[in-house]
């Protein structure tokens, strides 16, 4: 079976075949990463944007590096540097862009839905690297690539996921991906963090207490506490946030003995995550960004109409 | 102008008649009602059979774009999209550039009204200078230059002490105050109605709490100041509750709503959809009900369409950036009509709510077919399917979230002062 979509915008649309696949290919993939010489040739010639409307290291970066080890060409526009500052419209941007035949253009934007907005315009495939609070699919895939790598299946597992889920498009990925996969997600955060109908989304436990949803958790994923979004009225302090839902040693212990902590990244130490944890041997963090490389090769791979890897 | 419409359904609520008769208007004036009438030799005729015959519908709340904003729509073309869908008097509202918060302003939309609309064009001013929130506008010049009303609208009064002086320095003036009610700081940066679409979409929220706390304002003002208001688009079930209570004990309170708030849903958003964006924004499935029975049982006195035209540069976006509102004119009957059909309203009754009462919200000599009244009549083709295209409108914008909808229900004839301006 090949993968059948111009574009990855959201894990909502990913059947549980499409999905097993892309994470297949990722994992065939990844060796790649290994080697000593990182590259094979299967996208030469292909040419990949990476629109970023929105500060990224993490994910432009992977981007980017699969894109290489793929020998496409990688091309970075960021929106300060771009002409995005002289009021030019996205619509616009992306008709410029076009005329430069691109292959793939994987883009970050503030807004939710302007990946749906873009694909409509454009002829070429279009990768969604985080819209607003909508989803962040290669995010999502490259966390399932993890938790499947760790305990071989997806299906039955229980994960975790505290914090802020209303601001997080890499809750609601995992929520459509996990729940698609036949994982079970319990979520925990502060009320004023909690979105309305939020466990008509997937196969979604909405806890009160953190505790509650890391019991017996194989996966205890922490969202990002972002300060600057959601300092003024959400939460009274840092402080207050970190003794209800931080994950330290103690919670730690009510999940599985073999669980595994994920975080999306950039930790905040201290808040979400108390650096002990983040440095355990439970934490997976490193290796998410690892997966990271492999998931979005296998994105690209596939939107060009790559056939399953052997 | 002189008209003879013969043989329609003359529907009209300040008489209570509903019965089939001819309608003879002389010199732009209601000569007569009755069977059988004849006219003069030459006297133009409508064969009005099988159609309605009501009194001109109004629409109290649009958006001309003149002066100013001319782009998106203007005097003639807003009042051609009026003509087109059953109107004869629209009352236009003051966020033009410059607002319509002086004489001046006032005197420029009515003058050019005079020289280019098709329909009776009634300016609404601004409360406060500027639409600013900050000090009151001139009312009583306002009103000596043929304004109807004073509203903010687009924004809130979220002084409540300048909202209270508003209401008793408009009573005092003897001008409508038309109230755009919104708790800004519960607004935020939302920009579709708070609920499971909005999670899903990662779209931020708006909450019904930040409409009903200042609908609930409002209320408690007019108690308070023993002074009418009208409250513009209402969209929650939680609105309708307040004014059906307040109405109980005596509130001079009177609201309206759109047609896009008792046909849509948040549902509609999905995709992105900016032509689903407006302010108040599309609500749930409950609050669409209460809109209906809130028609249903006469807590709601009007429906108007905020009628907002923009033009694609500013739809045609991320639905972040989009600017909010849809344009409403010539979709407005059909859509009203269909509560007819669900049985929310009896023809009467809907009549009132696209006629009569506007016209008594505002203070106008509309609204009715009395002998004597101005000849403002629109003729109903109330089994007339037709498809709603964007070619075909005739406002100068096309947000609309009904393009392609399927429509019953159309106006024949639109004729103001006994001169037919719309035809089909």
């Amino acid at each position: 079976m090949g993968f059948r979509h111009k574009d990855i915008i959201a894990l909502k649309d990913l059947t549980k075949q499409e999905i097993e696949l892309l994470l297949d290919t990722a994992d065939n993939l990844s060796e790649i990463n290994q080697r000593d010489i990182k590259k094979v040739p299967t996208l030469r010639g292909k040419t990949v944007i990476n629109l970023f409307y929105e500060a990224s290291t993490r994910t432009r970066t992977s981007f980017e590096i699969a894109a290489k080890r793929l020998s496409a060409d990688a091309v970075n526009i960021t929106a300060s540097t771009s002409s995005v500052v002289k009021g030019e419209t996205l619509s616009d941007t992306a008709a410029n862009i076009l005329a430069m035949k691109p292959d793939i253009i994987v883009m970050r934007h503030s807004v939710s839905g302007a990946h749906e907005y873009l694909a409509k315009r454009v002829s070429c495939s279009v990768i969604n690297a985080g819209d607003g609070a909508h989803e962040h699919p290669s995010q999502g895939l490259l966390d399932m690539l993890t938790m499947r790598q760790k305990f071989g299946k997806l299906a039955g597992l229980k994960v975790a996921i505290v914090g802020d889920i209303t601001h997080s498009r890499v809750a609601r990925s995992n929520i459509y991906g996990l729940t698609t996969m036949g994982a079970q997600v319990f979520l925990a955060g502060p009320p004023t963090m909690m979105p309305p109908g939020i466990e008509r989304l997937g196969n979604v436990t909405v806890c009160k207490d953190m505790r509650e949803a890391v019991d017996q958790a194989d996966v205890v994923m922490m969202l990002r506490i972002q300060l600057e979004r959601q300092g003024k009225t959400l939460l009274p302090s840092m402080r207050e946030y970190s003794r209800y839902f931080g994950l330290n040693p103690a919670v730690l212990a009510l999940a599985k003995k073999d669980a595994i902590v994920m975080h999306p990244g950039p930790i905040n130490r201290g808040v979400e995550l108390a650096s002990s944890v983040a440095d355990c041997d439970q934490s997976a963090i490193l290796k998410q960004v690892e997966n990271g490389v492999a998931v979005r090769m296998a994105m690209l791979y596939h939107v060009c109409g790559g056939e399953p890897v052997e | 102008m002189n008209l003879l419409i013969k043989g329609g359904r003359v529907i009209d609520p300040s008489q209570g008649i509903d019965e089939t008769m001819d309608v003879l208007i002389a010199d732009g004036v209601i000569l007569e009602l009755g069977q059988g009438l004849t006219a003069p030799e030459g006297t133009p005729t409508i064969d009005a059979s099988g159609l309605l015959v009501t009194p001109g519908l109004i629409d109290m709340h649009v958006h001309l774009r003149d002066p100013g904003l001319e782009y998106k729509e203007d005097i003639a073309t807003g009042s051609r999209a009026a003509a087109a869908g059953g109107f004869t008097s629209v009352a236009c509202m003051p966020n033009t550039s410059p607002v319509i918060d002086n004489k001046a302003v006032a005197c420029y939309v009515v003058n050019k009204a005079k020289s280019e609309a098709l329909v009776n064009v009634f300016p609404v001013g601004s409360i406060t200078k500027g639409s600013k929130g900050d000090s009151l506008a001139e009312m009583g010049d306002l009103k000596e230059a043929g304004c109807v009303a004073v509203s903010d609208d687009g924004k809130p009064v979220c002084n409540s002490e300048l909202m209270r002086r508003a209401l008793e320095y408009a009573k005092g003036v003897g001008i409508t105050v038309i109230s755009h009610s919104e708790d800004l700081a519960l607004v935020g940066e939302g920009v579709m109605n708070e609920g499971f679409v909005s999670t899903e979409l990662g779209l931020k929220g708006i909450p019904w709490a930040a409409e009903d706390i200042a609908v609930a304002r409002e209320v408690y003002l007019a108690e308070f100041a023993a002074a009418p208001v009208h409250i513009a688009h209402i969209s929650t079930a939680g609105s309708a509750r307040i004014i059906r209570n307040a109405k109980a004990r005596g509130v001079k309170v009177t609201c309206e709503t759109a047609p896009h708030y008792f046909t849509l849903t948040d549902d509609a958003v999905r995709g992105y959809n900016t032509n689903a964006k407006m302010n108040p924004p599309l609500r749930g499935e409950s609050d669409v009900a209460a809109m209906k029975a809130a028609l249903a049982d006469g807590t709601i006195d009007a429906i108007a369409t905020d009628h907002a035209p923009h033009h694609p540069d500013e739809k045609d976006v991320e639905f972040n950036v989009a600017l909010n509102g849809i344009v409403g004119l010539e979709t407005s009957l059909p859509l009203s009509l269909k509560l007819v059909e669900e049985g929310v309203l009896d023809l009467k009754g809907l009549v009132s709510v696209m006629s009569c009462n506007p016209a008594k919200i505002l203070g106008i000599d509309r609204g009715t077919l009395r002998v004597g009244a101005v000849g403002d009549v629109t003729v109903i083709d109330p089994g007339k399917e037709w498809q709603v295209e964007a070619d075909k409108l005739e406002s100068k914008s096309k947000n609309s979230p009904f393009l392609g909808w399927k429509m019953k229900g159309k106006a024949a004839y639109t004729v103001v002062k006994g001169q037919v301006v719309y035809q089909a």
